[in-house]
């Protein structure tokens, strides 16, 4: 299989051009049809790939980070009368189920960051639609806070997938049509189901865009909203932070990052991660957070973080283990934790807020067993204690290894007002809230903890771990524990999980990653799309697909 | 060890064996001494287990109990014999000598190393069996509990002790088994082994013919000759297990069930050589040997002998559970649990293509069919322990083929009395016909011990507490025990016990 890189920048950019002005920036899509990430395809009519959507984040994450003067980004086609197709077929259709699942839910995370972009940090992205949007192409805009759509008599917004591929437009395509565009049901199942689409008039009246624009009125159409967005603005700050290449050292099956430590364990297909806490304390104030810019110890960590999780979630499908551990003094940790609500009105600050956010976002709907470690030493505090509160169970260390360090500190852990509501999930609940779900009691029973260092009896008595075991018990546990979760149906476990993390309420995100994601992944694997003379498969030979026309 | 003039010190070891710290409370070969974890949970546990003993062990006070005690592993070891006072004795923890080399010798695994630790896969299902094992063993001496009042000899008393008090360390050798390899799990389990009471109406023990009580000694020696069997045989299968711990404790264990056995075949058989000569007593005065009569001469008639045989070999068969059990071949396959004599059998040791016959029921006649090896391990197992409970049932036929009687017992059919798999919603006579509701109900007195017959026995257990003496329902043995006469003291009774 091709390891895939997350690394890259505008400079090596195939497909995307990034072009800032002042308060706005654009982003055009002009996909090199010869630029795929692995052989067998030509991504025709700006259609895309991973490798596509990789530059695509990595532009979502520059204007954030590297571009505080920009308020409002405009999506757009480089080509001629083509926004974008979607993601390319052909591709789809060579892939393995697994490569299309893993390709879905990071396009889908890309597409729930530009969302995040315009809720949180000022930047509203706009859809200035110049050709048609397919598929995928509309999902792209619909990520957007406005769409434009061309009134050029031919261009139109489409989900062909149905009624052309017999797969679901899966990257919040039908959710956000009747979700987030309120979209009459009836009318978005007429949609959906004709392929060439609607053009302008009926997709405005529909809500299926915001407004169509004839040529010669286009620019100074696209101009005069972005400057609107971009007014409504409460972005603030000059100087940027320069996302530069991550400092990620392979060592065999050891990946090394600035403050995470990841051990592939083959055998066992398990990864243990470690996240090292702050060596020193934090800068005194916002200047100094933004004079150490990538090397802040939040940031850094979130970085390595995020890069760990998708390389290990792309590139290692049999690890189904992941087990976190953090290593560090509680008290820095604390300092940093507690600086960042302190400075949340610094847009770096609150970037770094909203990217740890959204990386915490992506194990929660990883599909892998996580399973956090709490030891001597660690430091789950704050918000590194989101990542144990991440995790599907988490076991801590009564007292300490007697054998190995009996003078050492046993271990606590601390909530703060992190655990409670500022890095909320999917579902928009803390996942302290979503752990009591019908808990009332015992949510308030934690809340009443902040602040306090709890050692295992507490925290067990709290309920926030699900076990806690003195030295004598603890490694064999760990290790019995590890094995029986190797041993399971990993599919089952990946259906299991999912279910589990996400409780109460739903939202456009649960609904993406959880039904319509669900759905598409049962469609993907059935004959009538993915079968010889499926749908998928037969896209582009001249044949239709042939459909077992059982209903199930 | 302190030995005496009487008893002469122990036989000296002879077969290998191994360092075992006798000072230690609990006497073990597995580093006790240098293991913290286990000192801890077994430590907690001891109590508990010795409190249980005071309670649910035998009800009848003694002083002290000519008992063996295992004190090593090796070919004599195992088999020290003293007078010690019961709850003094010291319960071991004994597992068989490593063999460093050995692999897994069936199953998916076939050729790999034996495992010396729980693989998580498979802990679950371990647990489970050895729990399953491990309740068995303190049920026994529960059901047995009181049958020290009505003992018909010193010597038959000191043989149930025996039973009891290695029944008890069989309880710590799962226990040990739990604790050491199952971390809190395990040691929760091992706490429920003392919760759970045989016949305990909310907490009972897990299978069902270890919630039956005990009435009466002939009861005694059918549940050691046939129940005690079915243990046997468990463990026999346990001792192919790929976790090695596991296959050595059972291993050891099964030295112990031998004696077993030994008290159940012979307390029959003695049973029934009395009946015999009882019978032909009154036949040679011209009198006719029926159950009343024979009742009457103080022995217990050979058809209530062969109802007892009945029930407790139907209950024990049940014991094995479904012909065909989905648990059996997974436990199988995965090298947990083997099959009787595994390395003894000639195929491939995967079974994945093989097949076999199975009886069953329909259209009111027993038919066969062929059904995968793997699904009927189960079946595999009852067969060979059926026919090794045949063994016993010729010895005791040769006690009235001694005495020149014609009448003989017979084990029943397979499908008699049976409340577990392809038998259990049908009626079958013991010699195996299908029986409508009706013709059962009309029978069944005549197969299973009706409460007539249980009390008809009970009027004759009548302890006999004088050394070398014995209740007239049994003959004595042929030899004591360790090669002490059978008038030998081996058991001092408590004061009030006597009284």
């Amino acid at each position: 299989m091709t390891e895939v890189d997350f690394d890259t920048h505008p400079k090596r950019y195939r497909h995307w051009r990034l072009d800032v002005d002042g308060e706005v920036a654009t982003v055009s899509l002009a996909v090199d049809e010869h630029g795929g990430l692995v052989p067998g395809y030509d991504l025709k009519m700006n259609s895309y790939d991973l490798g596509v959507d990789i530059e695509l984040y990595d532009a979502v994450q520059r204007l954030r980070f590297q571009h505080p003067e920009v308020k409002a980004v405009v999506m757009t086609g480089g080509l001629d009368r083509m926004f974008c197709a979607g993601a390319n077929i052909r591709m789809l259709a060579q892939s393995s189920h697994a490569w299309k699942v893993n390709f879905c839910k990071f396009t889908n995370e890309t597409r729930n960051g530009i969302e995040d972009a315009t809720d949180h940090s000022g930047q509203t992205w706009l859809a200035a639609v110049n050709g048609t949007a397919a598929g995928g192409g509309y999902e792209l805009a619909l990520a957007c806070e406005e769409i434009v759509l061309v009134d050029d008599g031919s261009s139109t917004v489409s989900l062909p997938e149905v009624p052309l591929l017999g797969v679901l437009p899966g990257t919040g395509g039908l959710t956000r049509v009747v979700d987030k565009r309120h979209v009459r049901k009836d009318r978005a199942d007429l949609f959906a189901t004709k392929a060439e689409g609607y053009r302008g008039d009926t997709a405005v009246q529909w809500g299926l865009v915001d407004a169509t624009v004839p040529k010669r009125d286009w620019d100074e159409e696209i101009g005069r909203r972005a400057h609107q967005a971009a007014a409504r603005s409460t972005r603030s700050g000059s100087r940027g932070v320069e996302l530069t290449p991550l400092g990620r050292t392979v060592d065999g099956d050891t990946l090394r990052y600035p403050f995470v430590t990841a051990t592939l364990d083959r055998d066992a297909r398990r990864v243990d991660v470690t996240v090292e806490g702050p060596t020193d304390a934090p800068p005194a104030d916002a200047a100094g957070v933004l004079a150490q810019g990538v090397d802040y110890w939040p940031f850094a960590v979130t970085r390595a973080l995020d890069d760990l999780v998708l390389r290990l979630r792309t590139n290692e499908p049999l690890l189904g283990t992941w087990v976190v551990r953090t290593h560090g003094d509680t008290d820095l940790v604390l300092a940093y934790d507690a600086q960042l609500a302190d400075l949340a009105g610094d847009w770096f600050v609150n970037e770094v807020h909203h990217y740890y956010k959204r990386t915490v976002k992506r194990l929660d709907v990883t599909s892998r067993s996580l399973i956090a470690v709490i030891e001597p030493g660690s430091c789950f505090t704050g918000l590194l204690l989101e990542l144990a509160l991440a995790c599907d169970r988490q076991y801590m260390l009564e007292g300490v290894y007697e054998d190995v360090d009996p003078a050492a500190d046993p271990a606590t852990i601390t909530l703060t007002a992190s655990n409670d509501g500022a890095f909320p999930m999917g579902n928009g609940l803390s996942r302290l809230a979503s752990r009591f779900w019908g808990h009332d009691d015992d949510l308030e029973g934690a809340r009443k903890l902040l602040g306090e260092r709890l050692d295992a009896h507490a925290a067990e008595e709290a309920g926030l771990v699900t076990m806690a075991l003195d030295d004598i018990d603890f490694e064999d546990e760990i290790r019995i524990v590890l094995e029986e979760r190797a041993s399971l149906s990993p599919d089952a476990l990946t259906g299991m999980e999912a279910n589990h993390r996400f409780v109460g309420p739903e939202t456009v995100e649960t609904k993406i990653f959880g039904r319509l994601t669900a759905w598409q992944n049962w469609i993907f694997v059935r004959p009538n799309a993915s079968g010889p003379d499926g749908a998928l498969r037969r896209y582009g030979s001249g044949q239709r697909g042939d459909y077992d026309y059982k209903r199930v | 060890m302190s030995t005496d003039s009487r008893t002469g010190p122990a036989p000296s070891p002879t077969g290998p064996l191994s360092k075992i710290d006798y000072t230690e409370r609990i006497p073990n070969n597995v580093n006790l001494a240098g293991d913290r974890r286990l000192q801890r949970a077994l430590e907690a546990w001891q109590p508990k287990f010795l409190d249980w003993w005071t309670t649910l062990g035998p009800a009848l006070p003694t002083k002290d109990v000519y008992l063996r005690t295992a004190i090593a592993v090796g070919r004599d070891g195992w088999a020290h014999f003293d007078h010690v006072p019961m709850e003094e004795y010291r319960w071991g923890i004994f597992l068989a000598e490593r063999d460093t080399e050995r692999t897994i010798s069936f199953g998916k695994h076939k050729g790999e190393p034996a495992w010396q630790e729980i693989p998580g896969e498979h802990r679950a299902d371990l647990m489970r069996l050895i729990v399953v094992q491990g309740d068995t063993e303190p049920a026994s001496v529960e059901q047995q509990r009181i049958l020290g009042n009505t003992a018909p000899s010193i010597y038959d008393l000191r043989n149930l002790f025996q039973v009891n008090v290695e029944e008890g360390r069989h309880l710590w050798a799962m226990v040990y088994l739990l604790q050491a390899y199952f971390g809190r799990e395990g040691r929760e389990e091992a706490e429920q082994l003392l919760k759970r009471n045989s016949g305990d109406l909310d907490a009972p023990r897990i299978l069902g013919a270890f919630n039956e009580e005990t009435t009466d000694w002939l009861q005694f020696f059918m549940f050691t000759y046939f129940t005690d069997r079915d243990g046997k045989y468990q463990l026999g299968t346990l001792k192919e297990s790929a976790f090695d711990p596991l296959a050595r404790t059972c291993e050891f264990m099964l030295k112990e069930e031998a004696h077993h056995m030994f008290v159940g075949t012979t307390g029959v058989q003695r049973t029934v050589e009395r009946t015999a000569q009882v019978m032909k007593e009154i036949r040679e005065k011209g009198g006719t040997a029926d159950a009343a009569t024979v009742l009457q001469h103080g022995a217990i008639p050979l058809d209530v002998i062969q109802k007892y045989l009945n029930f407790q070999f139907s209950v024990s068969m049940d014991l094995f559970g479904s012909e065909q059990s989905t648990n059996a071949g997974n436990y199988y396959s995965s090298g947990l649990k083997g099959r009787w004599q595994e390395a003894r059998r000639k195929d491939d040791h995967v079974l994945l293509d093989d097949t076999r016959t199975m009886n069953y029921v329909e259209d009111g006649e027993i038919r066969q069919k062929e059904v995968p090896m793997l699904s009927a391990l189960n079946l595999d197992l009852r067969d060979e322990y059926a026919a090794d409970c045949a063994n016993g049932v010729r010895r005791w036929n040769q006690e009235l083929e001694d005495a020149e009687l014609e009448e003989r017992l017979a084990l029943p059919h397979e499908g008699f009395n049976r409340k577990v798999g392809v038998y259990a919603h049908h009626h079958l006579s013991p010699e195996g016909e299908v029986l409508d509701d009706a013709t059962w109900e009309r029978r069944v007195g005549d197969w299973l011990p009706s409460p007539e017959d249980r009390q008809a026995v009970a009027s004759l257990m009548v302890p006999e507490y004088e050394y070398g003496k014995f209740a007239g329902w049994i003959a004595p043995p042929k030899t004591g025990i360790n090669d002490q006469p059978v008038e030998f003291d081996y058991v001092h009774l408590a004061e009030e016990g006597v009284a």
